[in-house]
């Protein structure tokens, strides 16, 4: 048995099993990427679909990567903060610059996760206004209580998407 | 004012590319080659002996490569005073250390535990202080009878503050127009709560050489607190990022102890990263305060007389109580001018998680059960909170005994205009209304607003070092052992020193956390790092530009007093087209050391008050935070955003959202945390966030060359004593419990019967 995942635009099988290089039917998309992949920028927090740490794009929706099973994800596509950027540039996407912008963070744990729930947003809704942000972003916690600067860098980046 | 190129600038992190990208490698996210996974088999009894343990199946199991309990863990004491074993035949609650398993993954560790056969001898438990401190108590450590923490063992120093006694209190209450006496409580426990869960990787290299790498804090202190009692000749303590600690992963043992016990078992690194129940009910939260006290006052609100039974309740053990105790005590002072105290703590352990060190130390405990009291007397002389925190508040020559017992006199800032400036910008003289008078009623939903305030002299504690290397290419280099926790400090100490070597911030890096290289430094605690780590980074940037101008004076024919620098280049004052680069100057075969160390200097407190202003629903008992701002008086700012970030957190981390919903609930039947997830603990999202303001004030303080003073750390502590007021004000009954969830607003507007769950509410 083999499991195909598509992350940040790279195909990676996996051989379903108990071994240590295998994917484990019991663990989650979150360990995977984590353990398997490299990809540690996807964090966990609470493990349990409560704090939005580990949010990750799948086919271009936010989801909750410890809330699924790797092998429930046969053949989608993710990205993770890792695959934001221009893969060919390295430029960083417009979301991370106005987060470097605005400081937009303090411990910069829950950061990947914020950013990925916002860049679902963006991605549905370019031009969110503050209530669209915030409600988008609710699912992440943020204990240093850097929000106020988060909402203004969501807010920010959107505008310039506009513009653009 | 001064301007600076760098200072009171908002600048980009340092490490801002690497946390927007996920490249930044918290603990969690590191593996080194032939690492282990550590699990920890807890007790689900509140007290109890263990009479056996059978671990031979989970020994048994493949991929298992150490067992430890009681019987051969080593015997690693500790606690202050040292009375907690690594792992003991008694537990003490639930979520105590019963058993360690190291394995080839974490898979089989937790299985591993699941097999490990635990026979407990059940004895009764307690929870309360006051309970706690009955002649029939159970007793939790044969060492400390009645279940109180020993006074003789002395934590800074041998006139350590153990009680605020001064002055003549029965002379002070005769002196009094009114007397205030009652009982309130700060004692939901929350959660400071950290995204992060706590974690560690240990590896013994040669059999007593160890090496820890941890989110810590203060990595640095290891070696100080805990190389000798893990039997290590050697230790080498590595820093990485903190995913947020607001005060609780400083005394970090309880999850190094148990992975420098695998590792040394297994002979393999073991890597030991808590999941987040543990993280909820078997880690720091904050201590219990309980005041049973009596405030005497004149008519005008001066304090008289202050006398007070403080309890405060530990739970199972003392990480650094009396230390958080002393600070706490310091900082009563600080809030109210009075000739007459006798303030007595009693430190109480129970069966619960241990209480340890949060964001406050000790004073927003105290606080948050004080202040009530002593605004009941304000309610009685109609006088304005606000009015009376101005009076109050400690002013340049005012003195203090301070945690080290000694008498200090403050020589800092009167904040008397951040009051005023924050009060005007909160609107307060238009929306106080009075004592229990709510601001504005529209059908249910009734409006209050309340003030709290908090200040501490710890932003000048403890010793640091710093050096700083100059190269010839023209970049610095800060030896520090700072590790980030989320303040932005290791950037804020990287903008002074190019300030003082007025090169550009690109050019200025810090060396990784790691003690084999940097001097010592006792961390990024009480609000110190603007002040005490900033100075010694400081004295350490001077001293390598005074050693560059001695090197390159003659070069100029000038003395080095007369030289100038300015991005790699050096010249004489007032004359910089004549200029000649560091590396012309020092050869490219050299670089120079700086050097600097910071001394205590508790004479400068430094303040934040807070406004608040709530909604409550009286018919569904639903308390908004509709608005808060803050005020307070920094010197100097360093970073503006990275200031606006730590004033925001002022909701969060077991701060003002303690007032409101966030608790630690116990279930005393069974001794057990009923909320150790993050659904049923609750936390503020984005979609609730209220108005925020904050006003800052820039007078300069004779700190260092910057003039500033830190307040992140103290940023939260004013909130819930508002928060309380503002409910009792909007509500019009006066309001003694936190938090004010809706049970307990409708119970106080005599709403809900009188039957019903009441527990231990």
């Amino acid at each position: 048995m083999t499991l195909t995942l598509t992350v940040n635009g790279e195909k990676h099988s996996f051989v379903i099993g108990e071994g240590s290089r295998e994917v484990s039917p019991s663990h989650t998309l979150a360990h995977t990427l984590r353990e398997r992949l490299g990809l540690t920028g996807t964090k966990i927090s609470c493990d349990r679909g409560a704090c939005g740490c580990c949010t990750v794009l799948m086919d271009g929706k936010a989801v909750l990567s410890c809330m699924l099973l790797s092998v429930e994800c046969e053949g989608k596509e993710f990205t993770t903060i890792e695959g934001l950027g221009d893969p060919v540039t390295g430029a960083l996407d417009p979301l991370q610059q106005s987060f470097i912008d605005h400081t937009a963070f303090q411990c910069g744990f829950c950061t990947p996760g914020i950013i990925m729930s916002a860049k679902a947003l963006l991605i549905k809704n370019p031009t969110p206004d503050q209530e669209e942000i915030k409600e988008a972003l609710a699912g992440n916690f943020c204990r240093c209580n850097s929000h106020y600067h988060v909402l203004e860098a969501v807010q920010a980046a959107a505008e310039k998407g506009g513009q653009q | 004012m001064t301007e600076y190129r760098f200072i009171g600038k908002p600048t980009q992190r340092k490490d801002a590319l690497d946390i927007v990208t996920g490249r930044i490698k918290f603990i969690n996210d590191v593996n080194i080659p032939n690492m282990l996974y550590g699990k920890v088999l807890r007790s689900p009894l509140p007290h109890a002996l263990i009479k056996s343990i059978d671990t031979a199946e989970a020994e048994s199991l493949p991929g298992v490569k150490a067992v430890l309990t009681h019987r051969n863990a080593p015997q690693w004491m500790a606690g202050f005073p040292l009375h907690v074993r690594l792992l003991d035949s008694k537990v003490r609650y639930v979520g105590d250390e019963v058993a360690l398993v190291a394995a080839e993954t974490e898979d089989i560790a937790e299985e591993a535990l699941r097999l490990i056969k635990v026979e407990y001898e059940p004895l009764p438990a307690v929870y309360d202080v006051e309970e706690a401190v009955q002649p029939d108590a159970p007793q939790l450590y044969d060492q400390f009878p009645g279940n109180l923490l020993p006074r003789e063992r002395r934590m800074f120093g041998p006139r350590t503050l153990q009680e605020v006694a001064f002055g003549d209190v029965d002379k002070g209450f005769e002196e009094a127009d009114l007397i205030i006496e009652g009982t309130c409580a700060y004692e939901n426990i929350p959660n400071p709560l950290p995204p992060e869960p706590p974690g560690v990787i240990a590896s013994w290299e040669e059999p007593d050489n160890l090496t820890v790498w941890s989110a810590s804090q203060g990595p640095h202190m290891f070696k100080v607190t805990l190389q000798r009692r893990m039997g290590a000749t050697s230790m080498t303590s590595l820093g990485s990022p903190v995913g947020a600690s607001y005060g609780s992963k400083y005394m970090s043992w309880q999850f190094v102890l148990p992975a420098a016990a695998l590792a040394k078992a297994a002979g393999r690194p073991v890597k030991l990263c808590y999941g987040k129940a543990e993280h909820m009910a078997a880690f720091t939260v904050r201590l219990g305060s309980r005041i049973h006290g009596k405030v005497g006052m004149k008519n005008d609100g001066t304090v008289t007389a202050l006398a007070a039974d403080w309890l405060v309740n530990t739970g199972a053990f003392s990480e650094i109580t009396q230390g958080m105790v002393s600070v706490g005590l310091g900082e009563a002072q600080l809030m109210i001018r009075c000739p007459n105290w006798s303030f007595k703590p009693r430190m109480v352990c129970t069966n619960r998680t241990a209480s340890g060190q949060v964001r406050g130390f000790g004073g927003q405990e105290l606080k948050c059960a004080l202040t009530p009291l002593v605004t009941m007397g304000l309610e009685k002389a109609g006088i304005d909170p606000v009015e009376f925190f101005k009076k109050n508040y400690v002013k340049p020559g005012d003195g203090y005994y301070w945690r080290d017992g000694k008498w200090w006199v403050c020589n800092g800032t009167d904040y008397t205009a951040a009051i005023e400036k924050g009060a005007a910008t909160f609107g307060w003289d238009k929306k106080w209304q009075g004592w229990l008078k709510p601001t504005s009623v529209n059908g249910t939903k009734h409006r209050g607003v309340g003030v709290g305030v908090h200040g501490n002299a710890d932003v000048g504690e403890d010793i640091s070092e710093a050096f700083v290397r100059i190269d010839p290419n023209g970049t610095a280099t800060i030896y520090s052992g700072l590790a980030e926790h989320g303040t932005g400090q290791r950037s804020n100490i990287c903008k002074m020193t190019a300030e003082v070597l007025q090169i550009p911030l690109a050019s200025v890096s810090v060396t990784p956390v790691d003690s084999r290289v940097n001097p010592f430094e006792i961390g990024p605690v009480g609000s110190r790092g603007t002040y005490a780590i900033g100075s010694a980074v400081i004295a350490a940037a001077e001293d390598a530009k005074k050693q560059l101008f001695e090197l390159m004076a003659p070069k100029f024919g000038a003395q080095p007093e007369e030289l100038e620098t300015r991005d790699g280049m050096v010249y004489v004052k007032g004359d910089p087209e004549k200029k000649i680069p560091w590396f012309k100057g020092m050869g490219y075969d050299r670089t120079i050391m700086g050097k600097g160390r910071f001394e205590p200097d508790f004479t400068l407190p430094n303040f934040m008050m807070i406004f608040t202003e709530v909604e409550v629903d009286t018919e569904t008992g639903k308390v908004d935070l509709i608005k808060v701002v803050g005020a307070t008086d920094v010197g100097q700012i360093i970073d503006p955003p990275s200031l606006t970030n730590q004033l925001n957190g002022c909701l969060g981390s077991a701060g003002i959202d303690s007032a409101l919903f966030e608790e630690t609930v116990l279930d005393t039947r069974l001794g057990r945390i009923m909320n150790p997830n993050m659904i049923d603990y609750k936390w503020r999202t984005f979609a609730e966030l209220p108005g925020m303001e904050h006003e800052v004030l820039e007078t300069p303080l004779p700190s260092h060359r910057f003039h500033a003073v830190g307040v992140g750390e103290i940023t939260p502590s004013p909130g819930p004593s508002a928060v309380l007021m503002a409910v009792s004000n909007a509500i019009g009954v006066r309001m003694a419990e936190y938090p004010l969830t809706p049970d307990r607003v409708l119970k106080a507007l005599g709403k809900t019967a009188k039957a019903g769950k009441e527990g231990n509410r």
